[in-house]
This record gives structure tokens, sequence and C-alpha cells, in this order.
């Protein structure tokens, strides 16, 4: 058990923990609200809670509702956060109603969807908020009492004493509500842990499989306009003028209206915005320069030739190393641009009037958006709401809130409430992509060993291509990462696993590489490495070695790694990232004489789990995310203009592609860590180097499907 | 724009709406029926899947005009009480992630498991091809119609 100091008063609490004090009245999610879970429907909604803190509510007869702080974009923390204060209020879940939090940053803190954070980062205050809870509730029975709360226990909603009284938490829990909050509370054992650990349905399992209410676009108001905008067809043009006579003519069309460099069609239904949008007849002209692919390829190849003034990290003489080298082995890498293709299109409500600006829909960071509205609109940001939606996807695209920024200026020039909608096409072609980058991988070795490492990375509108402190840093004596940036007006930012998406598959396919150059096994590569940086290590490192080997070496165990099977081929790849440690073993068998992906075995170290269930979709997502865009994912641009804008010509890994995933936990006590990104980055490195191992082709460039017809 | 009665979910519903109108598009935003779900408009995703007549089709592809007679199931009516076998085997396997592409991946193996009530993998492959999962739940959407399959 952990005894950890709260606050000295219910005030303080508050602000310091995220796990706040009551008195409050709680944010209502309309949508969860109109379709009740099963259980439900069991038992009558009570029309009166008790606020015990922010992040829960208690009702006389039991129930629980507890607030999920987080954006819901599939990682399942709608779920799994509700779990943790669950657990430390010591509640049956069947008596957990979950509800959505609004944003509200007084009550909660960092109320964001990104980095793979949100469970690692909302641990201790989630437990705060449950164990708070729990005192309250024993605080408010021993009072009843008239005993020492010490001498009370409380588990799944029954308090006890002693004597061998009972009370439910549904019993005292006016009078909890309106107690002080402790000085100190006791947390749990992880050994002690009952709910978390168990699997866990997702809690909008129920209006997911009956099509209920849930999603951004899903949303409805009386007197909403619907409305779709037309945008400069390419990354550096703008808008000269237009004739929206074919546009206004579409039945259910309402208005025409220009802002910025854009065009917006407010109508009574989305196919009529659309269609009014498509009738559009719009006048361009280039403003900054029209970019292409193929000149990005280029000029970022010449920067991998270029040397860094100050090298992001240099350890040893390198220089010297490569000199003195047996062999050197030089390999470059190339990735594309990659849109995010959320499911659900861009798309956000937005009501601004005089009085207040109501914004609801998906988006993965409501605060940052939260300022950006206020600067936008030049209003206090006390006068905006923003309700999260549940997301179809987000994968980085919604950190973006620029079609947060177009809902809000339409609706404020409209003086009307209105939803924004992205065509697939919009979706697709006005995007923040990953960037196009490339690298380039240098080895010194000498006597059978890497005794110099030397990578420059250059993306477009990337800062830092690299991770300069990730392995092999500290495994290598003489090192070097250097890292060039190409500004570009294509817009760019976060995708699933930024930067390491394809950083890790570079990086992994080159160490197989090496591996073979000195012919050693690749595994035994790695852990070899490993010894070194612990032996002898060199400078800071990001990573634990002790967790980067276990599990390296329980992927080798449960794939059966060096016993070879006919016609199997098996390749390797581990990678950290996120705070989480992830070794993956592809396999891959010849398939109409075409390497082809069936299997991937997964080790991964994520601390405690929290919910086994969603935590391995969590991971098998990951991987069919990391070998789908490994395998198709392309996109290019010519004169500024994103040369695919929907799924007929834009490919996406489906249903027969997918390999089947074996999924190991490392048995673990400490702390979670991240699990909506790592399980990606080492995708590609495993499923390129069971293809080399199976053809003998080496893929150096992504995606990988366009590279059959190199086999013979 | 013109009149139209269709038959929806056990339902006569009149809409007014332009001939060319999507049928998705009809269900969202003039009957509320939001959750056939908007993904593509060109039939490449199956987000949009409904039920005419019990074959599988893609309302961002089907316009209302042609509809006729035949009589529309979309997810809000695949069953009374969320009991179809593959509601079932989707609660059991915890399939979603976004959730967003599941109504269309049910809808779409409601209809395979009404033509063919004990498919293969590679039946199952082919019938599903054509309904993208982003988050990629492809081998949980899998498993569980393999148990919807033995439940029915």
């Amino acid at each position: 058990m952990t005894k950890i100091r709260t606050q000295h008063n219910r005030r303080s609490f508050l602000k310091i923990s995220a796990a706040a004090g009551g008195g409050l009245v709680l944010g209502f999610s309309w949508m969860v609200s109109c379709t009740p879970a099963e259980k439900e429907i069991k038992r009558v909604i009570p029309s009166e809670w008790f606020d015990v803190n922010a992040f829960l509510k208690v009702a006389a007869n039991g129930m629980v509702t507890i607030m999920s702080p987080n954006p819901e974009i599939g990682q399942n923390v709608k779920t799994s956060m509700p779990m943790v204060v669950a657990e430390e209020l010591d509640v049956d879940w069947k008596d957990v109603i979950v509800k959505q939090a609004p944003l509200n940053t007084q009550l909660f803190t960092r109320q964001v969807a990104g980095g793979s954070q949100s469970i690692r980062k909302g641990w201790q205050g989630l437990r705060m908020a449950g164990a708070t809870a729990k005192q309250m509730l024993i605080n408010a029975a021993a009072k009843q009492w008239q005993v020492d709360p010490s001498t009370c226990k409380a588990a799944k909603g029954l308090i006890t004493n002693t004597n061998g009284d009972e009370l439910s938490y549904g019993a005292v829990a006016a009078t909890a509500a309106e107690m002080e909050a402790p000085a100190e509370v006791t947390l749990k054992d992880p050994k002690d842990f009952t709910l978390i650990g168990t699997d866990i349905r997702n809690v909008d399992i129920e209006p997911i499989i009956t099509g209920q209410p849930l999603f951004g676009l899903d949303f409805r108001r009386k007197s909403m306009a619907y409305a779709c905008v037309l945008r400069p067809p390419a990354f550096g043009e703008e808008l000269v003028d237009f004739d929206d006579t074919a546009a206004k003519a579409v039945t259910g069309v309402q208005q025409v209206l220009r802002f910025d460099n854009k065009i917006a069609v407010l109508a009574n239904s989305t196919w009529a915005a659309m269609k009014g949008k498509n009738a559009l007849k719009a006048n361009w002209k280039a403003s900054g320069k029209l970019e292409n692919t193929a000149d990005h390829d280029k000029e970022l190849t010449q920067l991998l030739s270029t040397p860094m003034k100050e090298p992001l990290r240099k350890d040893g003489n390198v220089k010297k190393a490569f000199a003195e080298a047996d062999k050197v082995i030089t390999k470059v890498y190339e990735a594309p641009f990659l849109p995010h293709n959320c499911l659900e299109p861009m798309n956000f409500f937005a009501n601004v009037t005089d009085e207040v600006i109501e914004l609801v829909g998906p988006i993965q960071t409501p605060e940052w958006t939260r300022g950006r509205i206020a600067k936008l609109l030049e209003r206090p940001e006390d006068q905006i709401s923003i309700q999260m939606t549940r997301m179809g996807g987000g994968f980085g695209r919604r950190l973006y809130g620029d079609f947060v920024l177009e809902a809000a200026e339409i609706s404020s020039l409209a003086k009307q409430p209105v939803q924004v909608v992205f065509s697939r096409e919009d979706d697709m072609t006005a995007g923040t992509y990953r960037p196009a980058s490339k690298y380039q991988f240098r080895a010194a070795v000498k006597d059978g060993k890497m005794i110099g490492y030397h990578l420059t990375g250059a993306g477009i509108n990337m800062r830092n291509a690299t991770r300069e402190n990730n392995f092999p840093a500290g495994a290598v004596p003489n090192y070097l990462i250097e890292s060039h940036n190409l500004e570009s007006n294509i817009t760019t930012g976060a995708w699933r696993a930024p930067i390491t998406n394809f950083l890790a598959f570079a990086e992994q396919s080159f160490f197989d590489e090496v591996a073979a150059e000195i012919e050693v096994d690749p595994v035994q590569f790695r852990l070899d490495l490993f010894d070194q940086a612990k032996s002898n290590p060199v400078g800071e490192v990001d990573y634990d070695i002790d967790k980067f080997k276990g599990v390296i070496q329980l992927a080798a165990e449960k794939s059966g790694w060096g016993r070879p099977r006919p016609g199997v081929y098996l390749g390797f790849s581990a990678y950290y990232s996120h705070n989480t440690y992830v070794a993956e073993v592809a396999e891959v068998i010849m398939e109409q004489g075409s390497p082809t992906i069936k299997k991937m075995i997964c080790a991964v170290d994520c601390g405690i789990v929290v919910n086994p269930i969603a935590a391995i979709n969590q991971v098998e997502g990951g991987i069919v995310d990391g070998i789908g865009h490994a395998m198709y994912g392309d996109f290019a641009f010519e004169k500024g203009r994103p040369q695919r804008s929907n799924f007929d010509r834009y490919r996406l890994i489906r249903m027969p592609e997918a390999p089947k995933v074996d999924v190991h936990f490392v048995k673990s006590y400490n702390d979670p860590t991240g699990l909506g990104e790592p399980t990606l980055p080492p995708a590609g490195g495993a499923l390129a180097n069971a293809w080399a191992a199976a053809s003998g082709q080496r893929l150096y460039r992504q995606p990988f499907a366009t590279q059959k017809q190199m086999l013979g | 724009m013109a009149t139209f009665q269709i038959h929806v979910n056990g339902q006569l519903r009149q809409v007014e709406a332009d001939p060319d109108t999507p049928t998705l598009w009809v269900l969202r935003d003039q009957l509320n029926l939001v959750g056939t779900k908007y993904g593509c408009g060109i039939a490449q995703c199956g987000a949009c899947t409904i039920h005419l007549e019990g074959t599988a089709m893609r309302s961002c592809s089907l316009p209302i005009s042609v509809i006729g007679d035949s009589k529309i199931t979309t997810i809000e009516g695949l069953s009374e009480t969320a009991s179809h076998p593959l509601q079932q085997a989707w609660r059991e396997h915890d399939v979603p992630q976004c959730g967003y592409c599941q109504a269309g991946q049910i809808m779409n193996a409601a209809a395979l498991l009404s033509e063919n009530p004990s498919p293969s993998d590679v039946e199952i492959d082919a019938a599903m091809r054509g309904n993208l999962c982003r988050c990629g739940t492809y081998n949980r959407i899998k498993a569980a119609i393999k148990t919807a399959s033995q439940l029915s």
C-alpha cells in the first residue's frame, strides 16, 4: 500500500491533483444519456446524485457515475481511465456509469489524446480520485456510527466496521459529499487490484453495435446548417474569385460565404452542402511555391550528404572509427507522405452567439483548440465550451483543430449553428500529413563488431527526424546523429507514432543487414549491443536495458526464433517508444512468388496492463496499421496538389491482408505506460526482415507493395 | 424535389428529396438514423452498409429514387433487442476500437451469414474485403463472425 498526501483542504486538493473537489454541476453527455447501456436499463438511473469529487458522483442506490476526462479516439481510455478510479474507489463495475467529461481545465488536467500518455499521466490522479472518494465515504459512515474511521473498511461499495455494522456507499453518499477531503489517502498495492487486470468491455459497445448517436457527425441541433468548404486545390494556391450561381441553385443550399481563402456552402442537408460545394466555380492562383514530390526527393537526398553544424549527438571519434573500419555499410531508406484517413472524416459543430461559443465534436486537443478559438474570434475563453464526442479515429489528425476553427468562423459569419463536414476527398486532400523523409545509416564494422554508427535524417518540416538518445545510443562507442529540415508549405503533423513510425523500420532493417554482414544472428546482435551498453555505457540513454532485453527475449522465445520451420521465414524487430518496450517477430511465407505476412508475434512491456482485452486490441491494431501502411501507404504531390483523394486509389489494408497477431505482455507491477502507438513502429521492420529472409530482397522504401514486381 | 415512400426497418416513411440523393443522407439527415455512417461516398469503405431486401448495399452510392418498394434495414433495425448473433458476438469479442466502421461491418456480416451460415475464413475474407477498419480490428471481426455463425 502506498500512503499519498492529497492536500489539506478540498480547494487546494482540487488544484493540485486534478482529482478535484465537489459541489459542482457535472457535464452531461447527451449522446450517452440517450442510449443507456444494458446495465442501466435494468436499474433505474437515479435523478439525484451526490458529487464526491470531479471524477465521480454517487447515488443513494449505490450507483456511481465516473467521468472520463480524456478524449476517446479508439484507444479505449473511456473505459480504462474510469476503471482506474473504480479500482481505488472499490466499487462493483456493474454499478458504474461512465460519462465523457467536457473540457474543464479547472477540474481536470491534460485532457488530451496524444502521445499514448492518457493512462500514464492520468494514473496517479485517477487513483487518487477513487481513493479519496472511498475515504470520504468511509469517514461519512464512521461519523454516523461514531467510530474512528480507521476501524472501518470498504470493498465493493460496502463499508463495514469492527462491530459488524454495514453501510452502502449510497447510504452515506449525501453525507460524504459534504465532507472535507482527507489530507492523506492510501492507495492500493497493485497486487491487490481486483478490477485492473480483468477484461472489461468497451463502455460504448451498446451504442456502437446498435447504431445510436455517438460520433461528431451524429450530433444534431435544430436550425443547424450543414456546411461544406471548398479549400484551395493545391498547397501554395489562393482564391481569386468564384461564381456561386450553380451552387445557390442546388435545392437545400441556404447561403454561400467566403472566409479566408475558402468558400463555405451552408445547406439543410449534408448532401445539398456537398453538391453545392461541388457546383462552385472558383479561380485560384499561385501565391507560394507549388511543390512536387520528385523535387522533395532530390532535395532530401542532397541533405543526407550535408554535414550538420551542430550534430544532435556525437560520441567518441566517428571519423576515426569509419577510417579504421574493415567494412562500412551504408543504406538509405525513404518514406512518402501519409494522410491519416480517420474513417470518420473531419467535422465539428459550432454555435457562436454574442453570449456563448458552443463547440461539439471530435477533437484530440480541446484545451489548445479553445485557446485558438478565443484568439480567432477575439472572445474570452470562459465563453467557450467544448464537448468531446467519441471519435471515429484520430491517429494524430485530430490534434489539429483546423476544422473547429472553420466551424466557429462559419457559425460566427452566418450567425447560426453549423456542422462543418469534410467529404472524404476534403479529408484526404486538406490533411496534416505524415511528412516524407529519408534516412541514411552508416555502420563501421571492425573485428566483427559495430564500432561506429552514423545516422542522418532529413524530413519535410521535421525539426528533428531522429531519436538521438534511443537505442543504439550508449551501445556504440563512436556515434553520430544528424538531422536536416526541408521547409514546405504542405501542412504536416503528427501521425501515429510520429517519426518512429518510419524511423524504426529503417533502423531495424539496417540492424539486420549489419548483423548479416558480421554473421551474427539478428537477435543475438541486439542482445550483444545491450550487453555493451550495460558493461561499457557511452553517454545518456533514454531506454531501460533490462526491459528492452526482456521483450526481445520473450518475443524470441514465443516465436520459436532459432528453430527453423520449412517454408516459414521470420523477421525480428524491437523498438522503444512512448515509454513502452515492444519486440515483434513477423512470420512470412512465399505465396504465388511473393512474400506474404501471415502472423506477428509480439511481446510488450507497458507496465501494469489495465484492461487486457482492450490492450490486446490496441497491440493488434498498431501492428495491422503498421503493416498496412508499410505495405500500401503512398501519397504524393504534383504542383502542390495531392495525387490521391479517396479509397479507390489510396490503398488501406483490408481483412484478407491482415496478419494474425499473437500478443504477450511482460508481467509487471510497474506503473502503466502507453499502448496506442508503440506497437506500430517495429511492425514494418519485422516484415521487411522476414521479407528479406524469404526472398533475399531488401526493402528500402515504403510502400513495399510497389516493389513486389521487382522479384523474379 | 420529389416525394418518396420508403420502407425502413419495418416502417413506411415519407421523405422529400432530390432523386439523386444517396440513401445514406436520407437516412442520416432526414430520418435521423445516424447508425449508418459516411466514410467515402464512393462505395469503397463499407461504413454505410445497409440491407436492401436482405442484400448488403452501400447506401452512399444508392440513389433514393431506385429504392422503390424494396425494404431497407439499417443497423438500428437489425434486431429489436440488440440480440442479433453478431451483436452478441461483437460484445463477447469486444471488437471495436474507435467503433465508427462497426455498424457497416455488422450489416455486411449479417448479409453474409444469412446467405452462408457457416462461412470459412476464406469466405469471410472475400465477403468482408469491402469493409475498411482503419483501427485494424479485422481479426476480432473475423472471430466474432465465426462465433456468431455458431450462435445462429
